[in-house]
């Protein structure tokens, strides 16, 4: 029968069927960081169980990790008591810890592909919802609740239905400034945040062909934003190329027989999808979000929508609206920001940082910009290094920070003070989101580049 | 034996008609810092419910005396965003044990749902049936009947049946959770892990 790409993987790691119930699904890497292991391993713990394969386990300090001053103590109690508590469940199972400081921390979904952890065909959870990823590789990768981290860790299996398919095939070349983080929240747009819930999605056609596999991850990071559990594209040389070699990949005849495997991950050509969606890339132009959810966003030339021209309730779009500060009918452009931050899961890798590079070269830092440029890893901060981008950041008036989740979601000290705004390419706007009553608008690197120059809301398309 | 069973509730319903509530509003990172699964209900919602100098905000629902009970009706795609399950334990820890909505952010429903949270799906229509009622007369009652996958608006009679899988059903019934499960089945999950090529 034919199968796609998500089937194949799924029905491969299915131990059992129940009946009106769930899959009992298996998952070949977890991942793990401090904010939502804890508790499972309290859980673990307190019915006196284990941990079945320790080996595939990874854990890795990101959510409350300070991005400067790494080799000082971390001030904040709460956070090195996490941070503390991850380093010992570690020890204490066995698993492998890749804590502040050492050579291969960063934000887990950084770091899990730069090591080969993340592999094609493989089944990757983690708690953490940006784990769709790793969907990037041809993984089925997905976030999962703490209750599913302790199952995980003393099954190596969770309980999952099977989610419906769905294909979203965009083909035709990028416009001129148009990158993934653009792609996707185009889709997100057009989606709205529940528009793909209950469904994984592949994505398909030569836009997504095309991308690097950095730029792939950014599109597949924002899948659980249009509320779907991931997204996943069909692994290809690129994917092959890109994990050949590192740490954790199959080598010598292990790697020939997993080649022999990878090859056939692709969805057949009659194989069908619960849904199909299809966008044109020439309607897809540099974005920015506008309100309090990543369905509200719009090409960055366009006037914020009426509240009659959007889908769902008009008490809620004006509340959206009211917290962002802003107006039906007005444009974005021009629009006065306080901060810019570079970094995350979605954005943190070295394409990013070459994007940002690319537009603030030779030109200096707005005055009334607070720049936070936090790479993924430390992997991505010596290429930054390594590639001259850092004179460029500097000369800019910019400061690299270290590795970490960051400003994306503000559980350390790189918070936006209440009423500011900031151009973010991170993934979500949602109120407070980076600090309380911060107002956050999500862009790509080059949007955002181009705001922390200008001090503005500024069309990158103008400046490249 | 992981959490209480659940088989119906009757109680009064607290509405809240935002769409799309997300897990920062439900619970902010900065209250993610615990090690243990304890007080998350004081932060549930925590910059809707308090000023920065934490203070209450008097027109946040939850600071309405008004509005009580165990049942938490949500507007349309409720809990999307994180994964947290913190999210699902600050409801909980409240004192909810039904979230209704209209829609459901997928990992937030199964968070619910491992948990002993019950989230239960109904129409749209039904939905601004429910507000209605509610804002008419707070001491409106719902009643749950997991048994019988029903819920019905007491005041008027009104009734929906609403979707659970046969398994997690039982789960709620039971008080069981998915690991009583997998730890029955460890042998058969120990020889297909043999069989995983990486």
């Amino acid at each position: 029968m034919s199968k796609t790409l998500f089937d194949k993987v799924w029905d491969s790691h299915v131990v059992r069927k129940i009946e009106d119930g769930p899959d009992v699904f298996f998952i070949d890497r977890h991942l793990i960081h401090e904010v939502t292991s804890p508790v499972a391993f309290v859980g673990l713990k307190s019915r006196g169980l284990s941990v079945l394969y320790p080996e595939r386990t990874f854990a890795v300090a990101d959510h409350n990790t300070p991005t400067i001053n790494q080799h000082l103590p971390v001030q904040d109690p709460l956070s090195a008591n996490q941070l503390k508590t991850l380093e010992d469940n570690a020890n204490e199972y066995g698993i492998s810890h890749w804590g502040l400081g050492h050579q291969n921390n960063g934000i887990v979904h950084v770091v899990g592909p730069e090591n080969g952890i993340t592999l094609p065909g493989a089944t990757i959870v983690c708690g953490d919802s940006h784990t769709s990823t790793h969907g990037a590789f041809g993984a089925i990768a997905f976030g999962i609740g703490t209750s599913e981290v302790e199952m995980v860790l003393t099954t190596q299996c969770i309980m999952q239905p099977k989610p419906k398919k769905m294909r979203i095939s965009i083909n035709g070349p990028l416009s001129k400034g148009v990158t993934p983080k653009d792609v996707g929240l185009y889709i997100i747009s057009q989606l709205t945040t529940s528009g793909a819930t209950g469904y994984f999605v592949e994505y398909a056609g030569d836009v997504f062909e095309n991308m690097t596999m950095e730029g792939r991850m950014t599109v597949c990071n924002l899948s659980i934003e249009m509320g779907a559990r991931g997204g996943m594209i069909a692994p290809d040389e690129k994917t092959f190329e890109y994990i050949k070699g590192r740490a954790k990949t199959p080598k010598g005849a292990d790697w020939d027989k997993a080649m022999i495997y990878w090859k056939t991950l692709k969805t057949d050509d009659d194989a069908s999808f619960d849904k199909e969606l299809t966008f044109s890339a020439s309607d897809i132009e540099p974005m920015i979000t506008y309100g309090t959810n990543p369905g509200m966003g719009m090409g960055i030339s366009k006037n914020i929508p009426s509240a009659e021209s959007v889908e769902g309730g008009k008490a809620t779009y004006d509340k959206s609206l009211a917290y962002m500060g802003y107006a039906e009918n007005e444009q974005m452009i021009g629009k006065k920001i306080d901060f810019v931050f570079i970094g995350s899961c979605t954005n943190g890798r070295i394409e990013d940082f070459r994007a940002f590079a690319s537009i603030v070269k030779g030109r200096k830092k707005a005055d009334n910009v607070t720049a936070w440029l936090v790479p993924g890893s430390h992997i991505v901060e010596a290429k930054i290094k390594e590639e001259g981008l850092l004179d460029i950041f500097e000369d800019a008036g910019f400061v690299l920070r270290e590795p970490g989740c960051s400003a994306c979601l503000a559980m350390n000290d790189d918070k936006v003070p209440a009423g500011k705004y900031a151009v973010s390419t991170s993934n979500r706007n949602f109120e407070g989101r980076q600090g309380p009553g911060s107002r956050t608008l999500l862009a790509s690197p080059l949007v955002a580049a181009a705001a922390a120059v200008t001090g503005v809301v500024t069309d990158p398309r103008e400046l490249l | 034996m992981a959490y209480d069973k659940f088989t119906t509730l009757t109680s009064t319903a607290v509405p809240l008609p935002i769409e799309n509530v997300d897990t920062d509003q439900i619970i902010p990172a900065r209250f993610l810092k615990a090690t243990k699964r304890e007080g998350f209900g004081d932060n549930l919602f925590r910059d809707w419910r308090y000023n920065g100098d934490d203070t209450p905000k008097e027109d946040f629902i939850l600071n309405n005396p008004i509005y009580t009970g165990k049942i938490l009706v949500g507007g349309m795609n409720f809990g999307s965003g994180s994964s947290r399950e913190h999210a699902a334990w600050a409801v909980y820890d409240y004192g909810f044990r039904c979230v209704v909505s209209s829609f459901f952010a997928d990992i937030f429903k199964n968070n619910c749902l491992n948990i002993g949270v019950l989230p239960v799906q109904i129409s749209p229509e039904f939905s601004a049936e429910i507000f209605e009622a509610i804002y008419a007369d707070p001491k409106t009652e719902l009643e749950i009947n997991l048994e019988d996958q029903t819920i019905t608006l007491l005041s008027s009679g009104t009734k929906e049946s609403f979707d659970i899988n046969g398994y997690k059903k039982g789960n709620m019934l039971n008080g069981f959770d998915d690991i009583d499960y997998l730890q029955n089945m460890k042998s058969e999950i120990e020889t297909f892990t043999e069989s995983r090529p990486f």
